[in-house]
């Protein structure tokens, strides 16, 4: 499913703490790798001549996996292309994404989908899953040609950017996904409830005149795609969740025995409606950015694995989109390059979140959900690994990004943890 | 608390570089008395034979407007010139912008006049955030969407303490589309600021939570002593918006007709008025509104206003206040 290169890295890693929370490794060791698949795993091994990285006082983990990216091509190249999302990405520690397909044209026939699979085994510094479109064109009433966009290497299915609106089309592209076995992941918004939407439906957009995006505009669609998937037997996976009221239907769910997962993106995991009140368009998403209390529903729900996926929803825009006041800026910011150590230094560093947890929701958790294989420090497994400073402190600054944009919402801010080296699929694809 | 009054140092506005007036919350109650005493001596110079004063002279006003205004932009541009300001006024019909020209690449051409003041409207919220951000002039915001309309506000306390002689204490009925209006986001917060309350009455899906009280009962206005009536926008009536089921309905539940008003009390209206929606005529035209007088005090607010942000010393004006 996923399109790139592999390498074939003679390398040594000495004395990095190695944390791999599901193989239940948390040891300061040395790793081996030989020709990209980590081949041994101990104190002071044998460097064959490989080429050596003193990593001691850095963690080794597991690279992440993103599920939520948007790589703006075919169609938007100014603002990313699949050769600079990638990087961004690597830099981010991320060693395989899944990019959306609400591009221009919609990624929804096997030819063009089998085009940008070509062009990421040439130009993608990691590994790229492209998604295709569920509906023709994403409008939501014609199903894709789900079984030949599989054929032709879908990673999963979705119509994100936008919802599907009737529940009989939804109803029926679960039915019939049956035969691809990949996910449908959904955009969960109500779409006669979020019209005209600035901000979260709250006091903070009552007072700056914002128009108002319900929690329920989502909460809503997210309780209907439960009770579809548990009508189908079919699974489902919601996109960037951000309600409190959505959480509580998905671990509903959960206990009712519905194949649902769900996703949370650091933006929703930081921040609240608060950070609205500067007007600053990088704090404008899709959905909307909630109040304290659904913040801390979605940072419980990714400790308890109610939640069992980071996605940035990676959203790049060029400087005259957002360069307009706030009620004229489109939603969405960037992340694969800030996730990990914004989450590192927002909810690890205060107890929210423990660092194990972190890294699995990142890596393992999304993985599962998609049927990726899972990156992992083992010997056999291919090397799919980031080394991280856990003490570094770094600035973020527009001007260092890998990302053709910089809509970013930590712009000047100070964070902790930083990505020294990024292995994916055999290949070292970053270094700082 | 006594009513607003001028004291010595608490006349001397902030000493930063650069300020703007792009919200209320951005005020303190300091600087709103500063700013309603300023007014208040310019009052005086308005009743002269020769209204200008020679304050600001050689200084830039630019007055640009993305959405139509009679009282706001007059008054602006009156103002600048009371106080000998050179002043222009660009409206989006007619310029670049009808050419789609940014407003970022707008504010940046007109810049390069090197502006001390530039006064906009425009229909989006953060637009007056967004100019301060991008340009070196002081921004006044003179409405951002449904946001703010901060001048409104203040020329609105200005006129109440005119006719009550007091702000403290002062309840103010705010009825109608709040939702959508700027005028009462800004008001609601300087009445809080000055010590005055304020309750919100209207139809249900109008009336947002979070600002001040609410109730959907028109009866609620008898305890007012002003009764402030909000423009129903026609845009926000079209069918399908279903906010209210008709216009009719509305003027019949919520409607300011003499039978709901109360002796003492004063009627404000930000205008332009929908006379038999919002607002009886008979209303509109009698002793009791203070419609006329908003205009008036929208004039030396502004001269106010603009004073304050090109002026570092003291209000120089002090004699003038004595009489107060």
């Amino acid at each position: 499913m996923l399109a790139g290169r592999t390498g074939t890295e003679n390398i040594v890693i000495r004395g990095a703490r190695l944390v791999d929370p599901v193989e239940g490794v948390d040891a300061t060791l040395d790793v081996r790798i030989d020709g990209g698949v980590i081949a041994q795993i101990g104190e002071g091994l044998d460097t064959n001549e490989h080429r050596i990285v003193e990593a001691q006082g850095s963690i080794l983990a597991p690279a992440f996996v993103d599920p939520h990216v948007h790589l703006r091509t075919p169609g938007r190249e100014d603002e990313e292309t699949i050769s600079s999302g990638t990087a961004a990405a690597a830099a981010g520690g991320y060693c395989a994404i899944l990019a959306v397909p609400n591009t221009d044209p919609v990624i929804d026939d096997a030819d063009t989908l089998r085009g940008l699979r070509a062009r990421a085994e040439q130009e993608a510094q990691v590994p790229v899953g492209f998604m295709a479109a569920l509906t023709k064109g994403q409008d939501g009433s014609e199903l894709a040609e789900l079984g030949s966009l599989a054929d032709a290497g879908a990673a999963a299915f979705t119509d994100d950017g936008r919802p599907v609106s009737t529940a009989g089309v939804m109803r029926r592209a679960l039915q019939y996904n049956a035969i691809t076995g990949r996910m449908i992941a959904v955009h969960c918004e109500e779409r006669s409830l979020t019209k005209g939407g600035h901000a979260h439906a709250g006091p903070v957009a009552a007072e700056l005149g914002l128009g108002g995006w319900p929690s329920l505009g989502e909460s809503l669609m997210v309780a209907r795609d439960i009770d579809l998937a548990g009508d189908t037997g079919q699974p489902v996976h919601l996109m960037h969740l951000s309600a409190r009221e959505s959480v509580d239907h998905l671990r509903r769910a959960h206990s009712a025995g519905i194949r649902a997962s769900g996703e949370a993106t650091p933006h929703h995991l930081c921040l609240t409606d608060e950070a609205v009140r500067t007007l600053d368009p990088n704090v404008k998403m899709n959905p909307p950015l909630r109040s304290a209390e659904d913040r801390a529903a979605l940072i419980e729900a990714v400790k308890d694995g109610t939640i069992a996926a980071i996605a940035t929803d990676h959203a790049p825009h060029s400087p005259e989109e957002k360069d307009v006041p706030f009620e004229a800026a489109p939603f969405g910011v960037t992340g694969l390059e800030t996730s990990f150590a914004v989450l590192y230094t927002q909810l690890v560093e205060p107890g929210l979140l423990s660092l194990e947890t972190l890294l699995e929701r990142m890596s393992a958790g999304p993985s599962a959900i998609f049927g990726l294989d899972r990156p992992r420090i083992a010997i056999g497994a291919s090397a799919n690994l980031a080394l991280i400073d856990l003490n570094a402190t770094w600035r973020v600054k527009p001007t260092a990004f890998r990302s053709r944009s910089s809509n970013s919402w930590l712009l000047g801010e100070r964070l902790r943890g930083r990505v020294k080296l990024t292995v994916a699929a055999g290949r070292v694809v970053f270094e700082q | 608390m006594t009513d607003l009054r001028v004291v010595g140092s608490d006349l001397l506005p902030p000493a930063d570089e650069r300020r703007h007036l792009l919200s209320i919350t951005d005020l303190s109650r300091a600087d709103i008395e500063r700013l309603l005493a300023t007014a208040r001596s310019f009052a005086q110079s308005q009743e002269r034979d020769n209204k200008k004063l020679p304050t600001l002279r050689g200084r830039l006003v630019l007055n640009v407007f993305y959405e139509s205004s009679t009282r706001t932009s007059s008054s602006f541009e009156l103002a600048a010139k009371r106080l000998s300001a050179d002043t222009m006024t660009l409206k989006a019909v007619g310029s670049s912008v009808d050419k789609g020209e940014s407003l970022k690449d707008t504010a940046l051409t007109l810049s390069a006049y090197d502006p001390d003041v530039i006064v906009l409207r425009h229909p989006e919220v953060g637009a007056a955030q967004f100019v301060a951000r991008v340009t070196e002039a002081r921004v006044v915001n003179a409405g951002d969407g449904k946001h703010q309309h901060p001048t409104q506000a203040l020329l609105d306390l200005h006129t109440m303490r005119e006719a009550f002689g007091r702000l403290d204490g002062l309840h103010v009925a705010i009825v109608g589309d709040v939702a959508h209006s700027r005028v009462a986001r800004s008001l609601v917060q300087a009445l809080n600021l000055v010590g005055a309350s304020a309750i919100l009455i209207g139809p249900p899906a109008l009336l947002p939570a979070g600002l001040a009280p609410t109730t959907t009962d028109i009866g609620a206005i008898a305890d007012a002593d002003v009764v402030y009536v909000l423009r129903m926008q026609q845009e926000r009536m079209q069918a399908g918006a279903n906010f209210v089921p008709s216009l009719r309905e509305y003027t019949e539940r919520w409607g300011i007709t003499p039978a709901r008003i109360r002796e003492g009390q004063r009627v404000m209206h930000p205008g332009p008025m929908n006379r038999g929606v919002e607002i009886d005529a008979r209303v509109a035209d009698a002793d009791v509104s203070l419609v006329v007088d908003q205009v008036r005090s929208g004039l030396i607010v502004r001269m106010a206003v603009l004073y304050d942000l090109l002026t570092t010393g003291p209000v120089a004006v002090e004699s003038a206040m004595g009489v107060a």
